[in-house]
């Protein structure tokens, strides 16, 4: 077995592994990315609409292009890239691992698996760990009915039609109105299918309102919202859907209806992927589903880091590189030795679902990423320390499908104690 | 009177157009680029087209200004030859198309097959039929 040591590894090569590995190698620290596609890019390469990038680097791009910009850096970089390798586990080890570790207790070690090297073994101080998410399905979602071939969730069918060329169906209904759902209306459109409708079972659409009017409007498509996908017909292949409306969250059987259809895409949330982070011991956030991580974006295992999709799922993919290139900044200060003195504790407040990171850390510029519950115009974002104002900051429009995100400073944390708590709410 | 959707930024304001197009009023919008979107959309509107061509194989008619050898050792430590092979190349166009003529783009980029290497920027159709449009390569593949 290959025995490799680095003094970070980075799982993922997506736009947060990518992002964390180039801070950590220009801290100047040895960085590995490990990456089960063979390429790197993650699901960027499949999102080949445009309207990445506005924030990152100002201009609109498709995911391939952001990726790129990501990748080309990468490749030219002293990082070491595992292409087609899985990481199976995640272990904390005790003692020290030769040159690893000097002055620590401990190293990790991951397993990794690749058809190029066979069992692979990494030993490393520090993981980043930015392995994404991935898509809820029809048995998370409970939609009864026959199990016949023709049902895809979108980012699947995204990747049959945008990667590997095939057309998943002719007749389509996308339940579910997330963004990729919406995405993928007109993506399905645009190759010609027919797209029957769009069903939502909460009475607004969850995607942004800008890809309801470019992905559906511009094609006719129907929108059911408050409509709950009740039965799924057919033998061998899909033949129709049952749609029932609901009113105040009841079923109304009477104005049940059929949509004729033999594909169906489920758009119906994405799920941080964490199972090799559980596994390691890593404690999760049950609103997020990733991990609970303090000011340097660090969990509560010591050395590993989180950020991206892993971490929360986002909706903007410069989000996830801002965020990203902080933890691998943190992670390198990590492997320096050094550590926040003092961390204050963040709680979301009313009409927030939730606040990443869950720490902050007093003496410097943190960025506070959070998701409104409500649908609401011209909001005050509130920031209170021990039940005092200190911060109000005015949104034109909040809604739970778009992500908030502030900066909090020094300024604002002057003066608190280690036990202060900041609450953030949204009025 | 038209009913829109603002899509410039995220907000999404529902504007309300009224008159001509060479004098229209709009209401509803939060800012001046509301007003701009909806004069656009009344005359002429347009979208960015983002698609797919056919990839490959692997040949001797790839595309001129690709991948030269030098960046291949570069290249390959992007991308593993694995057990699945990209078989479309996204594409999109330099700018935004009148949306009457988008199908008529999907149909002449459906038809083109791009063997690689070609690079991202690489120009896949030259202003197509003459409206001063190019579609661009919108990833590098070797």
């Amino acid at each position: 077995m290959k025995e490799l040591r680095y003094d970070a590894v980075v799982i993922g090569a997506g736009a947060a592994g990518m992002a964390a590995a180039l801070e950590i190698e220009a801290a100047g620290f040895s960085c590995a990315i490990v990456e089960r596609e063979d390429q790197l890019g993650g699901i960027l390469m499949q999102c080949v609409h445009n309207g990445f990038g506005l924030h990152e680097f100002e201009e609109e791009l498709t995911g391939p292009e952001f990726a790129e910009r990501f990748a080309d850096k990468v490749a030219t970089s002293r990082i070491a890239i595992y292409l087609g390798t899985t990481v199976v586990s995640i272990s904390v080890q005790n003692g020290t691992s030769g040159q690893i570790a000097a002055g620590r207790g401990s190293y990790k070690e991951l397993v990794c698996v690749s058809p190029d090297y066979g069992v692979l073994r990494l030993s490393c101080r520090a993981v980043v760990l930015a392995m994404g998410c991935r898509e809820r399905n029809r048995g998370n979602v409970r939609i009864p009915g026959a199990r016949p071939a023709g049902i895809f969730t979108a980012g699947l069918a995204q990747r049959l039609v945008n990667i590997e060329g095939y057309i998943p169906g002719k007749e389509v209904v996308v339940i579910g109105s997330g963004d990729i759902g919406l995405i993928m209306a007109r993506r399905m459109s645009w190759i010609g299918c027919k797209v029957k409708a769009v069903v939502e079972i909460m009475p607004y659409p969850s995607g942004l309102t800008r890809n309801i009017v470019q992905c559906l409007h511009d094609f006719g498509i129907p929108l059911h919202l408050s409509c709950r996908t009740t039965n799924i017909f057919g033998r061998d292949r899909v033949e129709g859907i049952e749609v029932t409306p609901m009113k105040n969250g009841a079923l109304m059987p009477e104005k049940a209806f059929r949509i004729d259809c033999d594909t169906v895409l489920l758009s119906v949330g994405l799920v941080p992927e964490n199972e090799l982070s559980k596994e390691a011991g890593v404690e999760l956030n049950a609103t997020t589903n990733g991990p609970i991580v303090d000011s340097t974006l660090m969990t509560n295992v010591d050395g590993v880091f989180a950020c991206g999709n892993v971490l929360h799922v986002h909706d903007l993919v410069d989000w996830v590189a801002e965020e990203s290139r902080l933890a691998g900044r943190r992670a390198a200060e990590w492997l320096k030795g050094e550590r926040p003195a003092v961390q204050l504790r963040v709680k979301a407040g009313s009409n927030v679902r939730y606040a990443n990171p869950g720490r902050l850390d007093p003496k410097r510029d943190n960025k506070i990423y959070l998701r409104s519950l409500v649908v609401k115009n011209d909001a005050l974002v509130e920031l209170k320390a021990d039940n005092r104002l200190v911060r109000q900051i005015k949104k034109g429009h909040v809604q739970p499908s778009e992500m908030i995100t502030l900066s909090v400073g020094p300024r604002e944390m002057e003066g608190l104690g280690p036990d202060s708590v900041l609450e953030l709410s949204i009025v | 009177m038209r009913e829109l959707t603002c899509v410039v930024c995220p907000i999404g304001c529902r504007l309300a157009a009224k008159g001509k197009s060479d004098k229209l009023t709009v209401t509803g919008n939060r800012c001046p680029r509301g007003q701009a979107y909806a004069a656009e959309e009344i005359r002429a509107p347009k979208r960015v087209l983002t698609a797919t061509c056919a990839l490959g194989p692997a040949g001797s008619e790839g595309l001129a200004g690709a991948c030269s050898d030098q960046d291949e050792a570069i290249r390959s430590r992007l991308r593993r030859k694995g057990m699945c092979e990209p078989r479309r190349l996204p594409v999109k166009s330099s700018r935004a198309c009148p949306k009457e003529r988008l199908n008529e783009m999907l149909t002449d980029l459906y038809a083109v097959r791009v063997k690689p290497p070609v690079k991202l920027g690489d120009i896949i159709l030259a202003d197509w039929k003459g409206t001063g449009i190019d579609i661009l390569a919108a990833r590098t593949y070797t």
